[in-house]
C-alpha cells in the first residue's frame, strides 16, 4: 500500500456557525499543521501526546504572505487513537465559510488534499475503527436527501442498528454455546439444555427481526425514496399527474394521445418521501416504431418499480386488464378528471385507490396519505435501529430464516445437533450484517462459560 | 538415503510414515524410546465428540489407528445418542501397553520401512535434501522430513515448584533439535499441558463409586472390521467435594501457573483441576472418571484431575474424594511445556511454506489429542510421498471432512492454545456423520492407493445397499393397522387414517427405523450402522440438503484460487488488518482467505472485484470499495 495523501476537509455544516472545524487525517496531518498553527505556549505540535489541545494563531505559507488567518484551538491525536486511526489534526476556528474556506486553502498549499465524500469514514473503517454498519450509515449520512434520513443515518452511525443486532446474537450464543460444551464434553455431565428457553429464545429473536425487517421498508423509503412508475392507457392524464407533482410542466401534454414517447424521470418530494418518478408512454398496442420502444421500456420501469400509479380517466370505464401485472402491495389506482364528473367515483374494491384531479390540482393530499399507508412511512422513526440498504436487510432476512427453521426443528421433535446448526446460521448472518465474523464467537464461548477439562 | 524421515513414532509419526511407506516411499521413522511406539501418555483412551470421527476417517484413508484401537479396545461407548446423529461419538478405552505393541509391529512389518531409536539433534538442508544427525552420530538423508515431535521439543515438566528437562512420561526431552528449528526460521513457540494422577486399582473403594459400563453392542472404528470390539473392564465414577476445594485453594500459591513459573500457553479446554477450582468458584463438584489403563495393569486413570501441584498436595486433595480416601498413586500428576511451531507457516498440505519438503504434524502443529494428531500425521506422510513421487497435493475440503476441518483450522486460523477438535467446530457437522466417513472419504484413500481395490469393491456394494434400501422407503407403503396407531399415539405423534408412505413415518423424529420394523416386512437384513445410516438419511434429508446448498455456496469461493505473489499493499478498499494478514498468510483460495481472522465479508468481496477486474484488464491495483 503507498503511503496514504493527507487529506483535509471542513468538517463542519456550511453557513454560519459558532465554531468551524477545519480537519485533517494522515501521515503528515501534524506536519502540515505545524507549518501552519503558532501556540500562544510556543510548544510545538510534533511534541504533543495525542489527545490534546493547544490554543494560538493560523497563518497562511511565507509563500502566501504568511497572512494570519484566524484564532483557533487546535486539537491532535495520534495514530490510531483518532476517529480515522490515523494522525489526525483539527482546527476549530471562529467561523464563518470565508475564514474557513481560507483555512482550507492554507492546508491544501502545505500538501494536504482534499477529502472525497466520505473519506474520513472510509479510512476509519479500513484502519478498522468502525464496523460495516456505521460506516454505511456515515455514508448515507453524507448523501441523506432529508433531514429524517439524516437523522437516521446519524443514529445508525451512533450504533443503534448494530447494537439492535448485537442484543439479539447476544441472546443465541450462549444458547449454542451451551449446546456445544453439552455434546462436546459428555464427560462434564451438563444438564440437558432447556428446550422451552431454547423456543423462548427463538421466538423473541424471530420477533426483533421481523419488526426490524417490518419496518425496513418503510426506512428504504424514507431513505433512499421510491422507483415510481405512472401507467395507464393512453391519455388518461399520466403526464398532468406528473407535472402536478414536479410543480412544472416537465412532459409534454397535448390532447393527442401517445404523445408520451419515452420515459421521462423526475425527483419529487411527497410527504416525506422522495418519489423518482416515471412517466411511461402509454401501455397500448402500436404499430409506431418510436412509440413501440416507448412502450417496451415502459415494461420494463413497470417490473423494476417500488410503486406503481396507475392511472384511469375516471369519465371512461376502466380497463382493469392494465392492473393484472401489478402488486395491490404497491399500487395506487388513480381515478383522474374527476373534475369533469359529477360526483366522486367508488374505490376499487382490493385496491388503494385515489381519486383527483391533476389537471386542477386536487386531491394531491389524498394521495400523500395513500402512499404513507402503503408503506407505513409517517410511523418512520429516525432514532430507532434501521435496516438501511438491501444487503443488510437480505442478511436480516437469512437470520430470519434460520430461525424459523431451528424453531421448527424443535417443535417437530428433532435433535439439537439439527437446531444448533441452524442457529449458528442465524448467528453467521447476523455477524454479516454487520460486517463481521462468527466463527470463534462459539467456541470462546464455551471455553470461557463452562467448566470442560480433563 | 530416504525418500521421507519422519521425526517422532507417535499418533502422528505412524500415520505419516506408514502412509509415506505404502505410496512407495523408503521412509526412515526416529523415536526417542522404541518401547513407547504410539504412546498415551494421557487418557487411554481414543474417540470421543468429534474426535471418533475423526478416527473412521482416518480409517476411511487408509490409516492404522482405527484398526488398532479395535484390536486393543477394553471398554467400548458410543457418545452423545440422545443428542442427534450428527453428534453420535465413538469411544474406546484401550490397553495402551498392547497398543503401543500393535503399533509397533505394525511399523516392524511395514515394507520400505525403517524405525530406529535415535534422539534427532540436527536438521538441516544439503542441496536437494534435508540432513537429520543422531545423537549418537548417524546422519540421514531425504527430500521430505515430516517433524511430529509432540511433546518431546524442549520438554519441560513442572509438579509444583519442581521442574526438570523432560519428555513425557518419565521418558527424556528432546532439547537439541530445537535450536536446529530455529535457525532454519521455524516459528516456535511454548505451549503446555497436563495430565492426572495414575493410582493402584487395589487401594480405590470403588463401592463408593458409580459404576460406568460398557454399550451392550460395541461399535468397531473400522468400516472394514471383522469382529466387535472386545468389552473387558469398567469404569467408575465419582465427584470432587468442597473439602477437596479447600485444599486445592489453600495450596493454589504452590501451584506453578500461578506463581508464574510456566510460561507455556495452556488449553482452556482442558485446565486443570485448580483451574477449575478458581474459574468456576460456583460450581460444587466436578465429575472424576477412574479409567483402567489396560487388562495386564492396576494403574487407573483420573480422568478430571489433570494438576501441577505439588505431589503432597496432590496426595491431600485425592485423599478428600470418595472412593480415593485411602489411594496408592503410582504416577504423579505433572504440566508439561514443550516447543510448538505456530502453525500459520505451514500451508494446507502442513507442508511449511517457506521450507519446502519440510512437513509438520500432531501436537508440534499446536493441537492437542491422539486422534488429531494421527489425522495430521496422515495427510503430512500423504503429501510428503506425493511430493517425492510428483503426485499433485492432497488436501480435505471442511465440508467433507473434520480432518479438513482441523488442517484448515490450524494453517488458516492459528491457535493460540492446545487445539483440540470440537463437533461444534465444523458447520457442517450434519454432513459430517461417523458413520458417513467412508462415503466421504473412501473414494479418496482408494485413489490415492491406501485402499485395497478388494474393500473398495465391499465399500461400493454397501453404498449400492444402502441407497437401495433409501429408495426402497420412498416407495412402500404401509398399510392402516391398529398396531400402527397404537405405535403412533404412544410416540406421541399423530395416527394415520389409511395406508401411508414409509417415508413419511420415517421422517418424524418420534419414530425410529427399528420401531417400524413389524410393520414393514420386507426390509432387508442390514447390519446395526447400515440402518443408522438409512435413518440419519431419511430423517435429516431437508437438513442436510440446506447444508449441501451451503457447501455449494462456500465452494464457489474455494474455487476461486488467489494467486501466490498476489499483491495484496496495492489493493485499496482493505482493511488495513486484513491486508496484513492475508499479506502474510498468502491463502491458496478465496475461501480460505475468507475464513482468516480479520479479514471480514466486506474484506472478501474487495478481493473478489479484484480478482474480476484483473480477469479482465490483468490489472489488480487502484481497486477501491
Amino acid at each position: 500500500m503507498p503511503e496514504p495523501h493527507t487529506i483535509a476537509a471542513i468538517a463542519t455544516a456550511h453557513g454560519p456557525g459558532g465554531v468551524g472545524v477545519v480537519r485533517m487525517s494522515g501521515p503528515a496531518a501534524i506536519i502540515i499543521a505545524d507549518q501552519l498553527f503558532f501556540a500562544k505556549n510556543n510548544s510545538n505540535l510534533s511534541q504533543l501526546r495525542g489527545y490534546t489541545m493547544t490554543y494560538g494563531t493560523i497563518h497562511s505559507l511565507p509563500s502566501a504572505g504568511k497572512r494570519r488567518l484566524d484564532e483557533a484551538i487546535c486539537l491532535v491525536f495520534r495514530a490510531p487513537h483518532s476517529y480515522t486511526g490515523e494522525d489526525v489534526v483539527e482546527f476549530q476556528c471562529h467561523g464563518g465559510a470565508q475564514v474557513l474556506r481560507q483555512v482550507l486553502q492554507a492546508v491544501l498549499d502545505a500538501g494536504a488534499r482534499p477529502a472525497e465524500p466520505g473519506e474520513f469514514t472510509r479510512r476509519a473503517y479500513l484502519n478498522g475503527r468502525i464496523d460495516l454498519a456505521k460506516a454505511e450509515a456515515v455514508m448515507q449520512l453524507v448523501t441523506a436527501q432529508s433531514g429524517q434520513a439524516a437523522r437516521a443515518a446519524a443514529s445508525a452511525m451512533g450504533g443503534a442498528l448494530s447494537r439492535a443486532i448485537e442484543e439479539i446474537r447476544q441472546s443465541l450464543i450462549p444458547l449454542v454455546a451451551r449446546i456445544a460444551a453439552w455434546v462436546d464434553y459428555p464427560e462434564e455431565e451438563f444438564d440437558d439444555p432447556q428446550q422451552d428457553q431454547i423456543a423462548a429464545v427463538l421466538a423473541e429473536s424471530a420477533v426483533r427481526l421481523s419488526e426490524l425487517l417490518r419496518r425496513s421498508a418503510a426506512d428504504q423509503a424514507v431513505l433512499f425514496g421510491l422507483d415510481t412508475a405512472i401507467i395507464g392507457p393512453p391519455n388518461a392524464g399520466k403526464s398532468s399527474l406528473m407535472n402536478l407533482l414536479a410543480g412544472y410542466d416537465r412532459s409534454i401534454v397535448t390532447e393527442l394521445p401517445g404523445t408520451t414517447r419515452d420515459t421521462v424521470t423526475e425527483t419529487v418530494q411527497l410527504g416525506n418521501v422522495t418519489l423518482r418518478l416515471v412517466d411511461t408512454a402509454g401501455l397500448r398496442d402500436t404499430d409506431h416504431p418510436i412509440e413501440r420502444i416507448g412502450v417496451a421500456r415502459s415494461k420494463t420501469a413497470l417490473a423494476n418499480a417500488d410503486l406503481l400509479f396507475a392511472v384511469f380517466d375516471a369519465t371512461q370505464p376502466p380497463d382493469l386488464s392494465l392492473l393484472a401485472p401489478c402488486d395491490p402491495a404497491r399500487t395506487i389506482v388513480i381515478f383522474n378528471k374527476i373534475d369533469l364528473l359529477p360526483s366522486t367515483p367508488p374505490p376499487l374494491p382490493d385496491w388503494k385507490t385515489v381519486s383527483m384531479s391533476a389537471r386542477e390540482g386536487v386531491g394531491l393530499e389524498a394521495l400523500t396519505a395513500a402512499v404513507e399507508s402503503l408503506y407505513q412511512t409517517a410511523n418512520f422513526s429516525p432514532d430507532e435501529a434501521i435496516l438501511a440498504n438491501r444487503r443488510q436487510a437480505q442478511a436480516a432476512q437469512i437470520a430470519l430464516a434460520a430461525l424459523q427453521e431451528a424453531s421448527f426443528a424443535l417443535a417437530e421433535g428433532y435433535a439439537l445437533d439439527a437446531v444448533s446448526v441452524c442457529m449458528e446460521d442465524a448467528i453467521q448472518a447476523l455477524y454479516q450484517l454487520t460486517g463481521e465474523r462468527a466463527s470463534e464467537h462459539i467456541v470462546d464461548e464455551v471455553f470461557r462459560n463452562f467448566c470442560v477439562g480433563k | 538415503m530416504y525418500d521421507v524421515i519422519v521425526i517422532g513414532a507417535g499418533h502422528a509419526g505412524i500415520e505419516a510414515a506408514l502412509a509415506a511407506a505404502r505410496l512407495g516411499c523408503r521412509t526412515l521413522v526416529c523415536a526417542v524410546n522404541l518401547d513407547s511406539v504410539g504412546n498415551m501418555p494421557c487418557n487411554p483412551a481414543i474417540g470421543g465428540s468429534s474426535k471418533g470421527h475423526i478416527v473412521r476417517e482416518i480409517d476411511a484413508l487408509g490409516g492404522e489407528m482405527a484398526r488398532a484401537a479395535d484390536a486393543c479396545a477394553i471398554q467400548c461407548r458410543m457418545l452423545n445418542l440422545s443428542k442427534g446423529p450428527a453428534v453420535h461419538s465413538p469411544r474406546a478405552q484401550i490397553d495402551r501397553r498392547a497398543y503401543s505393541e500393535h503399533m509397533k509391529t505394525v511399523l516392524e512389518q511395514q515394507l520400505r520401512l525403517d524405525l530406529k531409536q535415535a534422539e534427532l539433534v540436527s536438521l538441516r538442508r544439503e542441496g536437494e535434501f534435508w540432513q537429520v544427525t543422531a545423537r549418537t552420530g548417524s546422519k540421514y538423508q531425504a527430500p521430505c522430513v515430516v517433524i511430529a515431535t509432540g511433546t518431546f521439543l524442549g520438554g519441560k515438566i513442572h509438579v509444583g515448584d519442581l521442574t526438570y528437562e523432560g519428555g513425557p512420561d518419565g521418558m527424556h526431552a528432546a532439547v537439541l533439535l530445537s535450536s536446529a528449528l530455529r535457525e532454519l526460521g521455524v516459528p516456535l513457540r511454548r505451549f503446555k499441558t497436563g495430565t492426572p494422577p495414575r493410582v493402584h486399582c487395589g487401594s480405590l473403594d470403588l463401592e463408593k463409586t458409580q459404576l460406568q459400563p460398557g454399550d451392550k453392542e460395541a461399535v468397531p472404528f473400522s468400516f472394514n472390521a471383522q469382529e466387535p470390539p472386545r468389552q473387558l473392564v469398567r469404569c467408575y465414577l465419582t465427584y470432587t467435594n468442597q473439602e477437596t476445594r479447600r485444599v486445592i485453594e489453600e495450596n493454589l500459591h504452590r501451584s506453578p501457573l500461578y506463581s508464574g513459573q510456566i510460561e507455556g500457553v495452556g488449553p482452556r479446554y482442558c485446565p486443570s483441576i485448580e483451574d477449575k477450582m478458581v474459574r468456576f468458584p460456583a460450581k460444587e463438584r466436578h465429575a472424576i472418571f477412574i479409567e483402567p489403563c489396560g487388562i495386564r495393569t492396576q494403574e487407573m486413570y483420573l480422568q478430571g484431575l489433570s494438576s501441577s501441584l505439588p505431589e503432597d498436595v496432590q496426595q491431600a486433595f485425592l485423599h478428600t474424594i470418595p472412593g480415593l480416601e485411602q489411594c496408592e498413586v503410582m504416577r504423579v500428576a505433572y504440566a508439561i511445556e514443550y516447543d510448538c511451531v505456530d502453525p500459520q507457516a505451514l500451508l494446507p498440505t502442513l507442508e511449511f511454506r517457506d521450507l519446502p519438503g519440510l512437513f509438520g504434524a500432531g501436537q508440534f502443529n499446536g493441537s492437542s489429542g491422539y486422534e488429531e494428531a494421527a489425522a495430521q500425521g496422515l495427510v503430512a506422510g500423504i503429501n510428503a510421498a506425493h511430493k517425492v513421487l510428483r503426485r499433485p497435493a492432497f488436501t480435505l475440503r471442511r465440508s467433507e471432512s473434520y480432518i479438513g476441518t482441523l488442517i484448515d483450522d490450524l494453517v488458516t486460523k492459528g491457535c493460540n492454545e492446545p487445539y483440540r477438535m470440537m463437533t461444534a467446530r465444523s458447520e457442517y457437522r450434519l454432513l459430517l456423520r461417523h458413520d458417513t466417513a467412508d462415503r466421504r472419504l473412501l473414494p479418496y484413500g482408494h485413489a490415492l492407493g491406501l485402499i485395497s481395490t478388494n474393500r473398495y469393491a465391499k465399500f461400493e456394494e454397501k453404498q449400492k445397499r444402502i441407497e437401495a434400501e433409501k429408495a426402497r422407503c420412498q416407495t412402500t407403503m404401509i398399510p392402516l393397522s391398529k398396531q400402527l396407531n397404537e405405535l403412533l399415539q404412544q410416540r406421541g405423534t399423530s395416527p394415520v387414517a389409511g395406508s401411508v408412505a414409509l417415508i413419511e413415518l420415517l421422517r418424524r423424529p418420534q419414530l425410529s427405523y427399528a420401531d417400524l420394523a413389524p410393520f414393514d416386512p420386507l426390509r432387508p437384513a442390514f447390519p446395526q450402522e447400515w440402518m443408522a445410516t438409512v435413518e440419519a438419511d431419511l430423517k435429516y434429508d431437508g437438513y442436510l440438503k440446506r447444508q449441501e446448498a451451503q457447501v455449494r455456496e462456500m465452494n464457489r469461493l474455494e474455487e476461486v484460487p488467489l494467486p501466490r505473489a498476489f499483491d495484496y499493499h496495492a489493493l485499496r478498499g482493505l482493511r488495513a488488518e486484513a491486508r496484513e494478514k492475508l499479506d502474510r498468510l498468502r491463502p491458496q483460495t478465496l475461501g480460505q482467505a475468507a475464513r482468516v481472522s480479520g479479514v471480514n465479508p466486506a474484506d472478501v468481496t474487495v478481493l473478489l472485484l479484484a480478482l474480476k477486474k484483473q480477469e479482465m484488464t490483468g490489472d489488480v491495483s487502484r481497486e477501491t470499495i
